[in-house]
């Protein structure tokens, strides 16, 4: 309703009353031009899906008293790319490059999880190098994506250097990724029965030089987020769920912990060699977004000491299973087109053994089969628990992977956070729910 | 349910009327749990299965039978052993473990079933118990999921606090071999008392999808059940508003079931042509 631009939206009738588009500074002409006997201070308004604080394409529709939220309701499904149903045509080594794409901020973890799971379903166990890698790459993912989670919560938020700093700390995790595993994000680098190849060289020295960076730029975040007053008020006591709350919403990982219940899959069923590292989980009791602020701090600092432990343990070996049956060739060489398998392997299937040629084509076009039954394969993400559940029937390409992601479930959190309370607050929910939504809509 | 069958068998149905309400659903529960503590099972819970196998043999221990490999050396109707004609493996039929099972499963399975006696649920809601890998599944009557998944929650032996996930499975075989009752939906729980992990199923029947919804007892069934609809088709009695999730509301039919194309196209790559991934030929 705004006579000063000539391409906003007429207002229009429904079967739900008059819609008006608001397009900015006109709010107040708009009141004044409705009779009021046409409105009550009860307003439906619909933000997103392209709104730059939904935390990417999530629309919210939210009915307003004046500033107070009275109900919210989430709708999701704009970034569904059917990743799940893809995955039933693909090989169990192929399912990798989709899910990785799924919480496109933790794609190691999709990985892993993924991964943990066929190996459940084939029972082999992986190289000790390669579960250690693992839990090296996944703390270095965790860090990238609690980052995001601050820049981006700071930014929604009005804290701007917030953003800056997050994306420039991101932006180290990144460039320490490509160089680890090839790709900044979705790495498709963990593989089923270990790893696509192993790390560069000098790994161990450039990940110390990460750790000694993010050790010198974390207490910046105190100082530019954690005391500051603005920060507080907006955080504090914002968004409260208790934890009986979170166990009947399904809520995991920072959620469940800033509430007091110090859950972490990590700790309480570990996977990929958790068990030998030391490590807090660290929990709040406050259960609103301040608290869970501080969670992904603290975790960011305890996920520096576990990369530190991942260094030392880490030792030569193989990076792959034995079993020739499932192992695809994990020593790959850059050639003139692109990374590719080794001179030795090539050169062994094209001209010493047939045999050595069959295999390796009917490993790569066939893949591997994975013995009937199913599995549900579980890690802590950095989001809360993410759940893998395969179903395979003896062949080569699973039946079902359905995906237990984090951000869709915690999602469901939002009218719990956010009722009854102001409208600028519901952007301080969804900011410490941190959905990401190539994991919510998969 | 039975009482709201006849309603909304068509798929295309948007739910969410008076057949998916509470109010439909909730005598028909009554009547179930009424007609299960007039007739207990008394013995254990897979021996009620295997007693009511032998009653109806089409409910089954097992609940599909074991199903043949076809194609490729078995291959039937060409003379095509290559096995570009296609192997096909049948759809998966888990096996009933045999006590006992080993570790906490032996004792979770007696305070399941002692539980539920105390709750006056019938112990053959529990129709077979599979353990895999080390994961414990309880396939449940599809009318009785609900109670069963209280029970599961509240009984303090039990505790199973947190349903990490409701989805879908479609096991119709890939040979188009008849499968009994090919629909499934998982509901993975979680025991943080306990710190266990165990798996409910229910298999239903394409052609009459309902089952109660769990939302009343665990909240955080909204969304998973909403995608389970959405994406198989399977409609949750006594859900608060069971819409489409993930595809738009004006949908039609749900991509997960194994029948729903994937909708590709051929592509041309250097001058040799690539069919869609779900039309190439396929190994297993």
């Amino acid at each position: 309703m705004s006579t000063t631009d000539p391409y906003a939206a007429e207002p229009r009738e429904t079967t739900e009353g008059t819609v008006y588009t608001v397009t900015g500074g006109d709010w107040d002409a708009l009141m004044d031009s409705v009779a009021t006997d046409e409105h009550d201070d009860r307003i439906v308004i619909n933000m997103g899906p392209q709104h730059p604080s939904t935390h990417g394409v999530l629309r919210l529709v939210l009915e307003l008293e004046g500033e107070t939220v009275t109900q919210a309701r989430s709708v999701i499904g704009y970034l569904h790319t059917g990743i799940e149903k893809n995955c039933e045509y693909r090989t169990w080594t192929q399912g990798v490059t989709f899910v990785t794409r799924m919480d496109y901020l933790a794609p190691l973890f999709n990985e892993a999880a993924y991964c943990l799971g066929v190996e459940k379903l084939l029972e082999v166990e992986v190289p000790r190098r390669a579960q250690l890698i693992r839990v090296l790459l996944m703390e270095i993912n965790r860090i990238g994506s609690h980052l995001v989670c601050l820049a981006t919560g700071g930014m929604e938020l009005g804290a701007l250097t917030g953003m800056t700093a997050g994306f420039r700390e991101r932006e180290e995790v990144l460039h320490l990724l490509e160089y680890l595993t090839g790709l900044r994000m979705n790495h498709a680098y963990i593989r089923p029965g270990g790893l696509s190849q192993d790390l560069p060289e000098d790994w161990k020295s450039k990940v110390l030089d990460f750790v000694k960076v993010m050790h010198s730029r974390l207490p910046d975040y105190d100082k530019l987020l954690t005391g500051q007053p603005i920060w507080k008020q907006r955080l504090q006591g914002v968004g409260y769920l208790p934890v009986d709350g979170c166990l009947a919403l399904g809520a995991t990982g920072p959620i469940l912990r800033s509430a007091g219940l110090p859950w972490d899959q990590r700790k309480v069923e570990p996977y990929s060699g958790y068990e030998e590292f030391e490590f807090e989980v660290p929990t709040e009791t406050a259960g609103d977004c301040y608290a869970r602020y501080l969670l992904r701090v603290a975790e960011m600092r305890e996920s520096l000491r576990i990369i530190e432990q991942a260094c030392e343990k880490i030792e030569p070996g193989p990076v792959m299973v034995p079993d020739r049956k499932i192992a695809w060739p994990a020593q790959l060489s850059i050639g003139s087109d692109g990374m590719g398998n080794s001179l030795e392997h090539v050169r062994k299937i094209m001209g010493q053994s047939m045999e050595s040629l069959i295999h390796h084509f009917k490993l790569v076009t066939e893949g591997f089969h994975v013995p009937p039954g199913q599995v549900y394969s579980a890690v802590e993400s950095p989001r809360g628990e993410l759940g893998y559940h395969l179903v395979s029937d003896g062949g080569t390409r699973p039946v079902r992977v359905h995906v237990r992601d984090p951000s869709f479930v915690n999602l469901q959190c939002m009218p719990a956070m956010s009722e009854g309370g102001m409208v600028a607050d519901v952007i301080a929910a969804v900011a410490s729910i941190d959905p990401v939504m190539g994991g919510v809509d998969r | 349910m039975a009482t709201s069958g006849g309603t909304s068998k068509d798929r295309e149905e948007p739910t969410g009327g008076e057949q998916s309400s509470a109010e439909a659903s909730g005598p028909a529960t009554e009547e179930q749990r009424a007609a299960g503590g007039e007739t207990p099972e008394a013995g254990e819970v897979e021996q009620a299965a295997e007693t009511e196998t032998a009653a109806a043999p089409e409910g089954g221990t097992r609940l599909s039978p074991t199903r043949e490999r076809s194609g490729m050396f078995g291959v039937r109707g060409s003379g095509d052993t290559s096995g570009f004609g296609g192997l096909r493996l049948p759809g998966y039929a888990p096996a009933p473990a045999e006590r006992p099972y080993g570790g906490w499963f032996d004792q979770l399975a007696d305070d399941l079933a002692e539980a539920l006696d105390e709750r006056g649920v019938a112990r053959s809601a529990v129709r077979q118990i599979t353990i895999d890998r080390g994961e414990i599944t309880f396939y449940v009557e599809r009318e009785r999921i609900a109670e069963v998944c209280r029970t599961l929650r509240d009984a303090p032996e039990l505790r199973f606090e947190l349903l990490s996930g409701v989805s879908g499975v479609d096991y119709t075989a890939p040979d188009g071999a008849d499968v009994h009752q090919p629909l499934h939906v998982v509901y993975q729980l979680l025991s943080m008392t306990w710190r266990r992990r165990i798996r409910l199923e229910v298999a239903l029947d394409p052609a009459d999808p309902h089952l109660p919804s769990v939302v009343g007892v665990y909240p955080t069934a909204d969304w998973h059940e909403r995608e389970t609809w959405d994406m198989f088709g399977v409609i949750f009695d006594g859900h608060p508003a069971l819409t489409r999730i993930l595809m738009p509301d004006d949908w039609a039919g749900h991509p997960q079931r194994k029948d729903y194309p994937l909708g590709g196209i051929p592509v041309e790559y250097k001058g040799a042509e690539i069919p869609p991934p779900d039309e190439r030929r396929a190994y297993s």
